[in-house]
């Protein structure tokens, strides 16, 4: 089972020589003693605050979807990225918490955002934990094939559940779903959502920043590296997967509903696998194991297929494969590699040294 | 007795690699397994350690039938393993690899608040001390030399205080320093733990052990102190000679 891991994950990382290279890169700054990863985040982070003030509005919209998206490509990143379970159905949690909440608004007209945001985390982690309990926790360790496969599966079949489900809308999904709303306050796409949704990611994102970087987050780094041996260290491997399988249900659960409530409509392909895909996407594009990469990578990979379908309205999905396999090929880490090292992508756990070490 | 297996019996489609081997091991006695290739020590030493399940037989530790234990079962039970291959945790750093060893009986809650990264610092410092890694704590694992990653995967197995320790070839790959030094970075250990070790190395093997056992074809062909070992016909002729 690690075996197979690491031949799964050797098959994405690719070529050593290519981290050796982004590791000399970064040497420069590691033996200075600067850190890149804040100064990174930092720039993302004011990016993100001023975009509205500069951007039309119909592009305030988008940028609003996108930072959604990026919740979600967090989500999968926890899962995969930190804990080397490869979750193909991620969409599951991010869908069914969709079609929750516009249920909730649907039939029983409720949409304050303190009734629904949770329903929707809790909807995600749910179906998170009755999946992750099913797939993780034999009491032998599963295959990332089988975790793989049924995580795929799993989202496969509720697409086909919703496009047959009449009470669901079937093919045409749950239209018109009402706004999210504060007392009489009614959030509508434009800046106040996109404030909402940015200031959701941040508080997420310090959460879950929180979390891998904690002794928790060194547990997560050993099973990523070697779930075998730290089973034989006494760790309740299978217990740790299903634990961060079921956080990562719930932050897919609330960029879900989150989506739903901002696009006003949910469909069929929300739990499906082309959504799990496109997450998975997002985040090895960016860089998985980092959570600004994954960030970066649904910012990145939805601002240009955005611009590229504008301007190559033919072609535009084949230019973008392209792009997506050559960064997958030569920067198997993501584009987050260009300017962050492996020691700091790994980062370290342990009570800080008392004097700084000089490298020789 | 601290370690019992008897009768084990493991059957991989046709071939028998165990055929009613047993191994008895008591409190603060280093056990040395040996037999030619083949013999089935790696094979005995996972059935012990939980990595494989015996076809046939029972493993009992300090009193306890552990032969359907999992891993995790079996190492808070008080039972720690280095495996053959070296298994270090290639990115990280030295430090963290020892502390992932020694958090790894916290409770999730203290886990989650890093609530015993304090105080086991000076553990994990100790440990790099007493194995000569202190100096290299913060470079990733994947930096040092074969030798020294065997002593650092010897340090983790030792982090969670076993009480029952399966080194499964020590000093393959070492120079002749580096397994004088393994002999030395062990001996401190008997004063509060057992020592399983499957080994090609003759003369370490008799320098640190105190007691042997001989396998052959999957069976139990001698088992007694190093002397008695060193004396036995038997031994002499399917093993030592052959060797």
């Amino acid at each position: 089972m690690p075996k197979s891991m690491s031949v799964v994950r050797e098959a994405i990382a690719g070529d050593e020589a290519d981290d050796a290279m982004a590791e000399r890169a970064a040497a420069g700054q590691v033996a200075a003693g600067r850190k890149v990863l804040p100064i990174v985040e930092g720039v993302v982070l004011v990016a993100a605050l001023l975009a509205p003030l500069v951007l039309q509005d119909y592009l305030t919209v988008f940028a609003t979807r996108v930072i959604i998206l990026a919740l979600f490509a967090l989500s999968f990143d926890l899962v995969w990225g930190y804990a080397g379970i490869m979750s193909f159905g991620q969409a599951l949690f991010f869908g069914s918490a969709g079609y929750g909440v516009a249920l909730l608004a649907r039939d029983l007209d409720i949409t304050n955002i303190f009734l629904v945001l949770p329903a929707g985390t809790l909807i995600g982690l749910t179906f998170a934990l009755l999946l992750g309990g099913f797939l993780l926790l034999g009491r032998h360790p599963s295959s990332v094939i089988f975790v793989s496969l049924g995580t795929l599966t799993g989202s496969y079949a509720a697409d086909r559940l919703a496009r047959g489900w009449y009470y669901l809308g079937g093919q045409n999904g749950i239209p018109s779903i009402a706004p999210m709303t504060v007392g009489s306050y009614e959030f509508s796409e434009g800046p106040p959502f996109y404030y909402l949704v940015l200031g959701i990611l941040v508080v997420v994102y310090l959460l879950c920043r929180f979390l891998v970087r904690s002794q928790f987050g060194l547990a997560l780094a050993g099973l990523r590296e070697n779930e075998q041996r730290i089973a034989f260290f006494g760790y309740k491997a299978q217990h740790l997967k299903a634990i961060i399988f079921a956080i990562g249900g719930a932050v897919a659960g609330l960029a879900g509903s989150l989506y739903a409530f901002h696009e006003g409509f949910v469909w069929p392909n929300m739990v499906g696998v082309v959504v799990s895909t496109q997450v998975v996407l997002y985040v090895l594009f960016g860089g998985s194991g980092t959570l600004i990469g994954a960030v970066i990578g649904a910012i990145i990979v939805e601002g240009v297929s955005f611009w590229l379908s504008d301007n190559y309205r033919d072609i535009w999905p084949i230019i973008l494969g392209v792009l997506l396999l050559l960064v997958i090929l030569f920067r198997p880490l993501g584009l987050i590699s260009f300017v962050l090292g492996e020691r700091e992508r790994v980062g370290s756990f342990g009570a800080k040294p008392k004097e700084k070490r000089n490298a020789p | 007795m601290l370690l019992e297996a008897a009768g084990i019996k493991k059957v991989f489609g046709k071939l028998t690699a165990l055929d009613g081997a047993a191994l008895t091991v008591g409190e603060n006695e280093f056990h040395g397994l040996i037999g030619p290739n083949g013999s089935g020590k790696s094979t005995l030493m996972k059935c012990i350690a939980g990595a494989e399940v015996p076809t046939q037989g029972k493993v009992s530790f300090i009193n306890t039938d552990i032969t359907a234990f999992t891993p995790t079962e079996r190492a808070r039970a008080g039972m720690s393993l280095k495996f053959q291959i070296t298994s270090v945790l290639p990115t990280l750093t030295l430090y963290d690899n020892i502390l992932l060893a020694l958090q790894a009986q916290s409770s999730l809650l203290d886990l989650v608040l890093s609530r015993t990264r304090r105080l086991l610092h000076d553990q994990v410092m100790t440990m790099l001390t007493q194995f000569r890694l202190a100096d290299r704590a913060f470079d990733a694992a994947a930096a040092l030399s074969h030798g020294q990653q065997q002593w650092l995967e010897i340090a983790m197995a030792l982090a969670g205080k076993p009480k029952l320790l399966l080194l499964d070839e020590p000093t393959g790959g070492m120079s002749l320093e580096e397994r004088r030094v393994t002999g030395e970075l062990l001996q401190p250990i008997k004063q509060h733990c057992s020592l399983v070790i499957v080994e090609h190395d003759l003369d370490f093997i008799r320098d640190i052990c105190d007691r042997l056992t001989v396998l052959d074809q999957g069976k139990v062909l001698a088992s007694g102190t190093v002397s008695e070992i060193q004396a036995n016909k038997a031994v002499q002729e399917i093993y030592l000679r052959r060797a």
